[in-house]
């Protein structure tokens, strides 16, 4: 069970495995390890299964593409029509999607059979997946521990071997950080790359969809399926479809020699923990000796991510989750007196204590003569959040650093503590606010044997150059391929 | 900056979520922890710095107004928590 989705794909085409073998495999493992990890929050073998029927038929007849039959797990914030699709919300966790994401409909169309929908953060809102509804996923590798998030379930089926591959989106980090914390590669493509349509909307002008997976090369592979333009979502960009496998190269004595590493000065400084500092500091070591050259460079602005942030994400939280009343969808308080009572005890009993916190925030900041304060000065910001990495690659072809700021913390640990747990995600917010492409991949363990994470940001659409830096890392080393003990 | 109880009372109601008077009590707290961590953001001088919105120079599109969505009415009232004759159900407004 530990194929990469590759090696999986090759099974197929070559007869020595279906796709119903395949997902009764994973299926069984789910069924064995999902009690103690609480990866999914829906698991539909029947539904899976004809999928895979399917899938097998399809090659049967010829028309098979790459990836078809190959099983892949999706966040439970993309609506997949009859599946039950709650965004780790007691607010959803009766709304069985009628209709498909595009991200879903491009799965379906490349032959992917679904293993389930996976645990998250309620609406994203979190870094610990301990804000679910559906109660807080394990991290894989000492499940006292959270595995990050939002994208936690995702990150941790992946890690633990139950799915070979899963969707994940990122408003702030949540498929990097979870990435990182449970020892997988997984990709936050340029903003506009992949649709946000059926995606639900935490904060629009940063959420994004990408792969979460062992190796950077299924990463791609997966791209492939996941990008393209959808005139349904208004910030999905109209280019070409690109083949995002195109730069992977053969392993060669310096198969990097010309390439400009970036090291942002303040992605080094206090607040890193030791294990994670010297583990990219070996990766570094290992990028010179594939022929990379480093130089350092400076984000100044990069210490306001995090205060812009949490203006910009409540605020277009508040906006988008204002939908949730109980009238079309979803949860209905039982008892009401009128309507604005039906309002408020719907949002008090179906949101939980983050989502409504985050709500709060977007509301006050949104509210009359704050917006020149609050929402304006945070998007001014992010102009100069931007500008600082547009200069960093005039000097640099990719930005390298770590991905969090230490290894995965224990449950509970900052459950109670929002500001501490914002600062986890210090990293990787200044990504989103530029729109930037960025990726966690696995680096090295800690001294109690937890993954460590670094992180690759590149310019804009550079997706297939990062993804070859990635995949020569990955040449050269092992620590994407080890798994924990389950 | 720091929020009163009145103001946690003033945003919960523009938030349309009902919170009682403890709950009221510690998201006080934990709002002025919060806005302890954004107040960073106001002694940055950003005069002339042009607001971000989206990191590509993007504009909105337009498209021929023909209808482009099939008539789904039936799947999505199914989901809703209470319907009558192909409407949503919600308490008197008008009397």
């Amino acid at each position: 069970m530990t194929h990469t989705l590759k090696h999986l794909s090759t099974l197929l085409a070559q007869g020595q495995a279906s796709s119903v073998e395949l997902c009764q495999d994973y299926l069984a493992r789910i069924q064995r390890l999902n009690p103690t990890l609480n990866a999914f929050i829906t698991v539909d073998p029947a539904r899976t299964l004809a999928e895979a029927a399917a899938a097998d038929a399809r090659r049967a007849a010829g028309n098979a593409g790459a990836l078809t039959g190959v099983p892949i797990a999706h966040k439970d914030i993309f609506c997949a029509e009859g599946w039950l699709t709650t965004c780790g919300s007691r607010m959803l966790s009766n709304f069985v999607s009628p209709y498909d994401a595009h991200v879903i409909e491009q799965f379906k169309a490349a032959g992917m059979p679904c293993l389930g929908k996976t645990n998250m953060d309620e609406f994203a809102m979190g870094s610990s997946n301990e804000t679910s509804f559906f109660g807080a996923v394990k991290n894989p590798w000492d499940v006292a521990r959270v595995p990050g998030g939002s994208s936690g379930g995702s990150a941790a089926c992946v890690a633990a071997r139950l799915a070979p591959a899963a969707t994940g989106t990122d408003t702030g980090g949540s498929i990097r950080q979870p990435a990182a914390l449970c020892g997988i590669t997984g990709l936050k493509p340029t903003y506009g790359v992949v649709s946000r349509y059926g995606m639900i909307a935490f904060a629009s002008s940063l959420d994004q969809g990408g792969p979460m997976a062992q190796t950077a090369e299924d990463c791609a592979l997966l791209l492939n399926v996941m990008a393209g333009f959808d005139t349904r979502d208004s910030t999905s960009l109209e280019r070409e479809k690109e083949e995002y496998a195109r730069a992977l190269t053969q392993p060669s004595a310096q198969p990097l020699a010309g390439l400009r590493i970036g090291l942002p000065r303040e992605f080094f400084g206090a607040g890193l923990s030791g294990d994670t500092a010297q583990a990219v500091a070996a990766a570094i070591a290992q990028y010179r000796a594939l022929g990379a050259t480093t130089v350092e460079v400076g984000l100044p602005n990069s210490n306001l991510s995090v205060a812009a942030y949490y203006v910009l994400a409540p605020a277009e939280a508040s906006s988008n989750l204002s939908r949730f009343d109980g009238v079309r969808y979803g949860y209905r308080t039982p008892e009401y007196a009128d309507l604005t009572d039906l309002y408020e005890k719907t949002r008090a009993e179906g949101f939980g204590a983050e989502v409504k916190r985050r709500i709060m925030i977007g509301a006050y900041v949104l509210s009359h003569g704050y917006y020149d304060a609050y929402y304006l000065q945070a998007q001014k910001l992010r102009r100069l959040i931007a500008n600082d990495f547009a200069a960093a690659f005039q000097q640099c072809d990719v930005i390298l650093g770590p991905t969090a700021p230490t290894t995965a913390f224990k449950l509970g640990e900052k459950a109670d503590d929002p500001v501490q747990m914002y600062l986890s995600d210090i990293y990787t917010i200044a990504v989103n606010l530029a729109g930037l492409p960025g990726m966690s991949l696995p680096c090295g363990f800690d001294a109690g044997g937890l993954p460590i994470g670094m992180q690759l940001i590149g310019n804009y659409f550079s997706e297939a150059r990062m993804l070859n830096v990635a995949h020569q890392y990955q040449l050269a080393t092992d620590w994407h391929a080890r798994a924990p003990q389950l | 900056m720091s929020l009163s109880l009145d103001d946690v009372n003033r945003i919960a109601k523009l938030a349309r979520i009902r919170v009682n008077e403890t709950e009221a009590a510690g998201y006080q707290t934990q709002l002025n922890g919060i806005f302890g961590l954004i107040e960073a953001m106001q002694a940055v001088d950003t005069a002339g710095v042009q607001p971000m919105a989206h990191g590509q120079e993007v504009f909105q599109r337009l498209r021929a107004d023909v209808v482009t969505e099939p008539n789904r009415r039936d799947a999505f009232l199914a989901v809703a928590p209470q319907t009558e004759a192909g409407l949503y159900l919600v308490p008197k407004v008008i009397e």
